[in-house]
């Protein structure tokens, strides 16, 4: 029995040792060599301080191969890690390690300049020193004999509704449970090429890592700039004999967008998956019309149930007008439908909250028990012993073909651009500059945009957004700014959302 | 012009000094979304059709760049 990824890295590592795992535009490392990194990275983390067991450690990531064996490493260690981009707002930063209180952070020689901005005061290690210790293979052996596979893998964060991110952690079974899954029902084997889209503190790169490791398959970095700068996108795609890509659908809707297809077409793909918002059917007709024989496959699912909880693999025409399924839930993984009170499931057409139950459930929030409370809940329907499930504030319901149609969001909670944002993080930060008075945020669904509504003495939007830059990652920024010297307020004497998003918003 | 192009990418982000920068793409500062914006705004402001191949980062580097890029799709036109 698998009780760890780490299983799949030692198992594809004997098989293929002198095959690439991970490259990027600068290197590329094979999976002997990787085990070799990620081994050392454990070793030096053990040894360097008093580490102990299932505690997090940040990873300051840039989009390099470098940043995987720093997670792998930490993973070998015993304990878990926690990505966070180095080009996030220091401001932000913090709040993260306020809630993880983690007993080291891995830089590099590029992003240990980020941390002088930082209050940390733990220990900072250099990701390239940490490589170079020697493996110390009996203390890791140790280590493996402990290991159980509810042991934390790693920790993702979201956007907190408080104005402080939630930090998702997720256990070795979780992931485990999405891979092999991953593996039987869309046939991955050790010929895959991914081609990886997401960024590494973006969960949709889970799929793309862990995929790679458990099926002996390669995984390229794209570069970010190909995604803006498409002219030398397929030619990359094509180069690389890339063949699956699991991406966010913002990036499929970007190359249907500036019709990158309209010169060249990728020549090896054959598997393309999408997930992160409701995909147009415009969208996905582009490429259907340029790529017929691609399996497509619409994946559905919060970070707190491991990526992903349902799947549809495509199987007929859409009009662009129609909306594409969600599917159905994975093996494993069991999803129903509850009323608004979440106290019993809706009737067979009827719209209800989507809830999961299996072990594709993550462990809770790190260090907030009281959030964690709010969406992992003991089952309603099962009063008999202790189980729990995850309520992901999504409404949906069943077509007649018995797949799941995506409805909306309960609550204040966006898709914008494929993040997940919750507005009141933004207008919290928006609130919090001097020079504001009163602001509110409202999501413009047709415009896509996020429209920021605030009062203060005079105009100030560059001033505005300047200071956000400073707590906010740039897609949080709110798209189209209103002015008001005076904000309208309702009976109850608060910002009048239905007047402004009537006047303001068509 | 020139006035048109910055009105519209003052308009895009109004946080950007985009007269100051040199490698708006190079580091970063324009992400894909604000490009997928962008050219749709050229191409319907500048009535000209930016193509796939045009979108390469010494295009969009600069305000200079993306204005000679403009002029040389009008002269095609």
């Amino acid at each position: 029995m698998q009780r760890s990824v780490l299983d799949y890295l030692e198992e594809s590592a004997e098989k293929f040792p002198d095959k690439i795992v991970f490259a990027d535009d600068k290197q590329k490392v094979t999976y002997r060599e990787f085990q070799r990194q990620a081994k050392a990275v454990a070793t030096g983390l053990i040894e360097q301080i008093q580490i102990g067991r299932n505690h997090p450690v940040v990873m300051l990531i840039e989009r390099k191969i470098e940043s995987l064996s720093g997670f792998l490493g930490v993973a070998y260690s015993g304990n878990f890690y926690a990505p966070i981009d180095y080009q996030m707002p220091a401001k932000r930063i913090e709040l993260m390690l306020e809630t993880l209180k983690p007993k080291a952070v891995i830089v590099t020689e590029n992003t240990r300049k980020v941390m002088e901005q930082v209050r940390y005061d733990g220990p900072l290690m250099e990701l390239q020193e940490l490589q170079c210790t020697p493996v110390n293979q009996k203390l890791l052996d140790e280590i493996a004999d402990g290991r159980i596979d509810t042991d934390p893998l790693y920790a993702i964060f979201t956007s907190g509704s408080t104005g402080v991110p939630k930090g998702v952690l997720v256990s070795h079974r979780s992931v485990i449970d999405l891979i092999d899954n991953f593996k039987e029902e869309f046939g991955f084997d050790e010929n895959i090429i991914l081609g990886n889209q997401a960024p590494f503190d973006f969960d949709v790169s889970v799929k793309d890592i862990y995929s790679t490791l458990k099926n002996g398959g390669t995984m390229y970095v794209i570069p970010k700039m190909m995604f803006s700068m498409v002219a030398r996108l397929i030619d990359y795609l094509n180069e690389k004999k890339i063949n699956t890509v699991i991406w966010a659908t913002s990036a499929l809707r970007i190359v249907e967008n500036l019709n990158v297809f309209s010169k060249k077409v990728p020549e090896y793909l054959r598997t393309v998956m999408f997930s992160g918002e409701v995909m147009p059917n415009k969208v996905l007709n582009y490429w259907r019309k340029y790529l017929p024989d691609v399996m497509y496959v619409n994946l559905y699912g919060p970070t707190e149930i491991t990526c992903n909880c349902t799947f549809y693999k495509v199987d007929r025409q859409y009009e662009d007008e129609e909306a594409l399924p969600i599917g159905v839930a994975f093996k494993n993984t069991d999803l129903f439908l509850l009323d608004t009170d979440r106290k019993a499931q809706v009737g067979p057409k009827e719209v209800g909250e989507i809830c999961i139950r299996g072990s594709s459930l993550a462990l809770g929030y790190y260090n907030n028990e009281e959030k964690t409370r709010e969406a992992f809940i003991q089952n309603p329907l099962n009063p008999m012993y202790p189980e729990t499930i995850y309520c992901t504030g999504d409404l949906a319901r069943y077509a007649e073909d018995g797949n799941l149609m995506f409805v909306s969001r309960k609550d204040y909670q966006i898709k914008h651009m494929g993040h997940r944002i919750e507005l009141s993080e933004v207008e919290i930060a928006v609130n919090a500059l001097p020079f504001v008075e009163a602001a509110c945020c409202i999501y413009d669904t047709n415009e896509e945009k996020i429209v920021l509504f605030y009062q203060s003495s005079e105009e100030c939007d560059k001033e505005l957004l300047r200071q956000l830059g400073k707590n906010l990652p740039k897609y949080m920024f709110p798209n189209r700014l209103e002015h008001f010297e005076k904000l309208p307020l309702n009976k109850n004497a608060k910002i009048d959302r239905t007047w402004l998003k009537e006047n303001y918003i068509l | 012009m020139r006035e048109q192009l910055l009105d519209i990418l003052n308009d895009l982000r109004p946080d950007v000094e985009f007269e100051k920068e040199k490698k708006l793409i190079d580091d970063g500062v324009l992400d894909s979304f604000d490009i997928v914006s962008l050219v749709s705004e050229l191409n319907s402001e500048f009535d000209v059709e930016i193509n796939v191949m045009d979108l390469e980062p010494e295009n969009f580097n600069t305000v200079e760049a993306m204005l000679e890029l403009i002029v040389k799709m009008q002269e095609e036109g």
